[in-house]
């Protein structure tokens, strides 16, 4: 069941990923990439980080990508033009980047120790409780850090946005 | 036709290789795209690659640390987010383009 | 194998009352409107209207589907498919009572019971606006488009609101867990006072917040500028036609329901009675059903119109019915913590139609001006005193 249900939204993720990459219009990229963090936090449910799957709906999915379709409508932002590709990219660029995946993937499931596997339900550390307690006594100062940078964000966001640029 | 060879639970490196796909794909789009739109969504995918991998470890690990790292960079993903597209709308003002190269002069 | 079988039958009970009361919901939006408006509403088919909404699914079912030529085809068939898929999600973790017993099974009635259920509204509440603003965007059409860009900015702007007002009763109540959230409001302080957050933790100001956020977050007047009928001709919906139309319309009804269900949680104690059983709470849905039997006996003794003499009896006696079954001794455990969750949704329900035939529309800048210079101020400081309290107690 773990492997069916990781199997599902890791290949939900990787074919968003890929349409993100090759769609022409911004807006078919932007709801891929909507698709690839849904898939993710279906991912992140399944290693047990409940409050962080939630994050990921409510701050990626729920403010973020918003904020990007709303830009993209607002410009009304249109298809990009066609590149044009050199003969040598045009044909072995693809298999040479399933080369290159391959690779990758051997060399990652080398590099990890195989004996530990996901099983879904054993970590129950990282609810909203233990989250809250490590940011509020570990993680104090960071955290105050964040909010300062949110605040700079927010002032630069509004100063960028005004109307009148002089 | 034979059961697939599916194991019963998945080895945390089947994570990590997702996680380095999409990071590739990320790459990919930042360097392919020339919609400067499309390559900040790019770069936010590789953010989210990365949280993956920082899930996962912490996982690994059996720690919290790990989802406050990513809840760090959610942050941070806001923050820019919004400062990033003030700046395109800017840039969109002053230019009418959103093509990336042709966003190369200084001055106008 | 047992739990599959289980979370299968809960998951049909559920879907099959939930999609009735979204067909009636509509029936009694256009009674109660016409009510105050001193019409009669529909009347029609089937009596007094009721097999109205039948017949509106029966006409939305066999209208053509025109589809405009120059729109983007796959967003424009996805919109209505995504909003209606994220309105009707949500409902899969609210719980409708406390745990039952039913032929010797234990179970919840919730579909799920997950330990964020709080955020995981928020969460989908949050996706539900890609519906709107692609189906704005996809239609090719000057006014969709702006009651897309509308719809988007205005929800984003109201969830800060609607989150903070959240918060509040979050930190009184330690948990995100929404059965645990309605456990924690049972019982009475002093014997009278029941434990809700809005009485026992004084979360008046935030249940305001929270349903001022709520009106616009499912795009109801006031805050129905993304349809802006008057501006927009239709808004982000001008396009679509038959089923796909329909599909908006009960996206907003499924909403509807959800924030509803949502404040009587957060807010309303759930599914706890108002006042305590040992003074009688358990015989109050028996007196409103019999007190409606009677009105439409007297009602049916002096018609109003020719039918009433027919109709109003037979509906007095279906009432006096349902009264009886609420006095049966092995159902009241399942069904008085149903009747007071129903009770207090519905109530906050008629509260979102009252509203609707009294007011009139913000303007656009009154809307966004309103959100972050009034309501984002006030659900600040309504959580740093809540956070202060609660932290000195």
């Amino acid at each position: 069941m773990d492997a069916i249900l990781f199997l599902i939204f890791a290949a939900i993720a990787v074919v968003c990923g890929i349409n993100m990459v090759v769609q022409k219009h911004p807006i078919s990229s932007a709801l891929s990439l909507v698709g690839v963090m849904a898939a993710l936090a279906a991912l992140y449910l399944l290693l047990g980080g409940e409050f962080i799957a939630a994050a990921q709906l409510v701050v990626y999915s729920g403010a973020i990508m918003v904020l990007f379709i709303f830009v993209i409508m607002l410009l009304n932002a249109g298809a990009e033009p066609k590149s044009v590709l050199k003969p040598m990219g045009k044909y072995l660029g693809a298999p040479l980047l399933v080369v290159f995946f391959g690779i990758m993937s051997f060399v990652v499931q080398n590099m990890t120790p195989s004996s530990d596997n996901v099983v879904f339900g054993s970590f129950k550390g990282a609810g909203p409780r233990e989250i809250g307690t490590s940011l509020f006594t570990v993680y104090l100062l960071p955290f105050e850090v964040t909010s300062v940078l949110i605040l700079i964000a927010i002032l630069g966001a509004i100063v960028l946005a005004r109307k009148e640029i002089d | 036709m034979p059961p697939l060879p599916l194991p019963p639970s998945v080895p945390i490196s089947w994570y990590l290789t997702l996680s380095a796909i999409l990071f590739s794909l990320g790459v990919l789009g930042f360097i392919l795209r020339r919609n400067i739109i499309t390559v900040f969504m790019s770069i936010e995918l590789m953010l989210n690659a990365v949280n993956l991998t920082f899930i996962t470890f912490s996982y690994m690990l059996k720690r919290v640390d790990g989802h406050i790292f990513s809840f760090f960079v959610m942050v941070v993903a806001a923050a820019e987010a919004a400062v990033g597209l003030a700046i395109i709308l800017t840039v969109f003002k002053n230019r009418q383009t959103l093509e990336i190269d042709e966003v190369s002069s200084l001055k106008n | 194998m047992n739990y599959f079988i289980l979370a299968l039958i809960k998951t049909g009970i559920v879907v099959g009352v939930f999609m009735h009361v979204l067909a009636y919901l509509q029936w009694i939006e256009r009674k109660v409107i016409a009510h105050v408006q001193l019409r009669v509403g529909p009347r029609r088919v089937g009596p007094h209207g009721l097999l109205q909404p039948l017949a509106d699914v029966i006409k939305l079912i066999t209208k053509e589907d025109m589809i405009p030529s120059h729109v983007n085809k796959v967003f424009y068939y996805l919109a209505p498919f995504v909003a209606v898929l994220f309105a009707l999600i949500s409902i899969s973790v609210i719980p409708f009572g406390p745990e039952i017993e039913v032929f010797g099974i234990r179970t919840n009635m919730s579909l799920a019971d997950p330990g964020i259920g709080v955020l995981f509204i928020l969460g989908i509440s949050g996706m539900g606006v890609y519906g709107v603003a692609l189906a704005g965007w996809a239609s090719n059409n000057k006014y969709s488009l702006m009651g897309g860009l509308r719809s988007s900015a205005q929800m984003i702007s109201y969830e800060l609101p609607m989150a903070l007002a959240i918060a509040a009763p979050l930190l009184i109540l330690n948990t995100l867990s929404l059965r645990e959230i309605g456990e924690k409001q049972g019982g009475f302080v002093l014997g009278v006072i029941p434990n809700w957050t809005i009485f026992s933790g004084g979360q008046i100001v935030s249940f305001f917040l929270f349903m001022v956020a709520a009106f616009a977050e499912t795009n109801r007047v006031p805050f129905d500028l993304p349809e802006a009928e008057n501006e927009l001709v239709a808004g982000f919906h001008t396009e679509y036609s038959s089923m796909k139309f329909a599909s908006f319309f009960m996206a907003e009804y499924a909403n509807m329901v959800t924030v509803s269900a949502m404040a009587t949680l957060l807010f309303l104690g759930g599914w706890h009675p108002i006042f305590p059983v040992e003074y009688g709470a358990n015989f109050i849905p028996t007196l409103i059903h019999w007190g409606g039997a009677a009105i439409l006996f007297y009602h049916a003794a002096q018609p109003a119109r020719p039918f009433d003499k027919y109709t109003y009896p037979v509906f007095g006696v279906i009432f006096l019915g349902i009264g009886g079954v609420f006095l049966i001794p092995f159902l009241q455990p399942i069904l008085m913590p149903l009747f007071w969750f129903c009770a207090k949704v519905l109530t906050i329900l008629f509260v979102f139609i009252w509203v609707r035939a009294t007011l009139p529309r913000f303007r656009y800048d009154q809307l966004m001006s309103f959100a972050w210079t009034f309501m984002f101020p006030v659900a600040l400081v309504n959580l740093f005193v809540t956070a202060l309290v609660v932290a000195l107690s």
